[in-house]
């Protein structure tokens, strides 16, 4: 296989599944029959690529393969007479239907269904996903994942859920829900790090595309908007997350010169017009805490005592340990150490953290901070026993072989939790 | 779309059984979405019927004894699930009781 055909296809996949599955759902009103063309066309593209050539337009190439495929499989069956019918009176006008994918959005993220439900429905039918895929990246079995999605759309198809954006005074309890699956599919493209998952790392271009589709069709909207900026701040920083071995690097320890200066100022523009409407909420909050990272050229620069309070209030939106873990940390940075650990304390008091190894790992990094370094010790060990990944227990033991050096040297800097993290 | 709104509730929600529905029905008659529907008496008195091999075998009381139990039921006519939610959740008995919207199967 050529390498163009093939990058031309990968492209295409991305650009325009999610699009085509979701005409294809408007004019058959048919889940599975619409996923199953859209495969079908690319699977011909696959075929016909390389040998007649990449189309002009690729996107057009498959819709209409698509469309085809469906129109011979409705031909087979008796029922889709009338569909047919419907098929060729919208054949034309589909082309300015902008919002297809806004509404398959809307729809898989309907509140009558369950949130798991939604996530995995959006990964298949918005961004492509296999049903493999998304199972691994929910920890569970592939044919447990694949009853869920049959289920999912059994469902609507069952209980009469609209394909549609909703009306207007249904959109302050359906925009939430939306949100935070967008934010889900980022984060899942987010965390890809390597090639292989060339997919899943497009999520995140996904998710900022879809959120930006929905800022422009909700501009009033400021969650929205935070949210788009809350992305546009963590893509900002991609190029500069892994160094060349693939292993992450840390938020103080990436080279900014490498962040995307362009993307962190439209971020900050469009953070200053949404804080401007006086409504907050945890993305236009999370996306403060975002900024006051990324727009400073040194980390030592960086305002510890805005993001204190920032974390504060994000805690009252959203009360979670986690986000209290990433408050005793910044508390940490603009207040001392032992502030910092005071607040450790508390919440390693209340249990809600146990098992979790950013709990004494963040222990740790003050304890080491304190001069205490056989304390500190002890907690790295323990962060090191529950650690999930390599790269964690890489960065913990780099950290823990650090604590032999003498007095003296330059303060040590606490690794603050991704931001990502927030949410896990 | 039709759909069976079943008017739950636990023991408590007895006491709202003379309370009516609020004009509720007056509008949802109005509105056409209303199709009929009735409140029942409660679970002690019913009567569950089984036939098992050719024999007629009768139970008193429910099958299944559940803290939630249906107190009534209306069939409603809706364009889709939105507005069977909608209907459903200006249904006084939402507020003290749950409302499980079922959707009816059409042949």
């Amino acid at each position: 296989m050529n390498a163009a055909v093939e990058a031309a296809i990968g492209e295409a996949f991305r650009l325009e599944w999610g699009r085509i599955v979701a005409t294809l759902i408007r004019v058959t009103g048919d889940w599975d029959l619409a996923e199953e063309c859209v495969q079908e066309a690319f699977a011909a593209a696959w075929e016909r690529w390389p040998r007649d050539g990449v189309p002009d337009r690729p996107g057009a190439w498959l819709t209409t393969t698509a469309r085809h495929r469906a129109i011979d499989r409705l031909r087979r069956e008796a029922v889709g007479a009338a569909k047919l019918q419907e098929m060729a009176e919208q054949a034309e006008e589909s082309r300015a239907e902008p919002d297809d994918r806004l509404r398959l959005m809307f729809t898989c993220c309907h509140p009558a269904l369950a949130v798991e439900s939604q996530v995995a429905l959006t990964l298949r039918t918005l961004a492509g996903l296999t049903t493999a895929e998304i199972a691994r990246a929910f920890l569970v079995g592939e044919p447990a994942m694949a009853k869920r999605l049959v289920r999912v759309k059994q469902k609507i198809r069952n209980a009469g859920i609209p394909y549609r954006v909703p009306p207007a005074h249904l959109l302050p309890e359906r925009v939430p829900a939306v949100l935070a699956v967008l934010y889900l599919l980022f984060t899942e493209g987010y965390a890809a790090t390597a090639g292989v998952d060339l997919v899943r790392q497009d999520l995140s271009a996904e998710a900022i595309r879809l959120v930006r589709m929905l800022v422009a069709l909700m501009p009033d909207e400021p969650e929205a908007v935070g949210l788009l900026a809350l992305m546009l701040f963590h893509d900002a920083r991609r190029a500069a997350r892994l160094d060349a071995a693939g292993d992450l690097v840390t938020l103080e320890e990436q080279d900014r010169s490498r962040w995307d200066t362009g993307q962190i100022g439209e971020g900050v523009d469009l953070l200053d017009a949404a804080l401007r409407r006086g409504r907050p909420g945890r993305y236009q909050v999370q996306a403060a805490i975002a900024a006051c990272h990324v727009t400073v050229a040194d980390a030592a620069d960086t305002d510890w005592a805005q993001i204190a309070a920032l974390y504060g209030q994000l805690v009252r939106l959203v009360p979670s340990p986690v986000v209290e873990l990433n408050r005793a940390v910044a508390v940490g940075m603009a207040a001392g150490p032992a502030a910092g650990l005071a607040l450790v304390d508390a919440l390693d008091a209340a249990g809600s953290l146990a098992g979790h190894h950013l709990l004494p790992a963040t222990r740790a990094d003050l304890l080491r901070r304190l001069g205490r370094h056989a304390g500190a010790a002890a907690a790295y060990r323990a962060a090191l026993a529950l650690a999930p990944t390599d790269t964690e227990r890489r960065y913990l033991t780099r950290r823990m072989s650090e604590l032999g050096c003498p007095p003296g040297d330059p303060p040590f800097v606490v690794r603050t939790t991704d931001p990502t993290e927030e949410d896990t | 779309m039709k759909y069976l709104l079943l008017i739950c509730g636990d023991e408590s929600a007895a006491a709202h059984a003379d309370d009516g529905c609020g004009g509720w029905d007056v509008e949802m008659v109005r509105r056409g979405v209303l199709q009929g529907g009735a409140g029942l008496h409660p679970p002690a008195d019913a009567t569950t019927v089984r036939v098992r091999e050719d024999a007629v075998l009768l139970t008193d009381g429910p099958f299944a004894e559940t803290r939630e139990q249906v107190g009534g039921f209306c069939i409603v006519e809706c364009a889709d699930l939105d507005e069977a939610v909608e209907v459903a959740s200006k249904h006084p008995a939402a507020t003290y009781g749950s409302i499980e919207v079922r959707p009816i199967r059409t042949p």
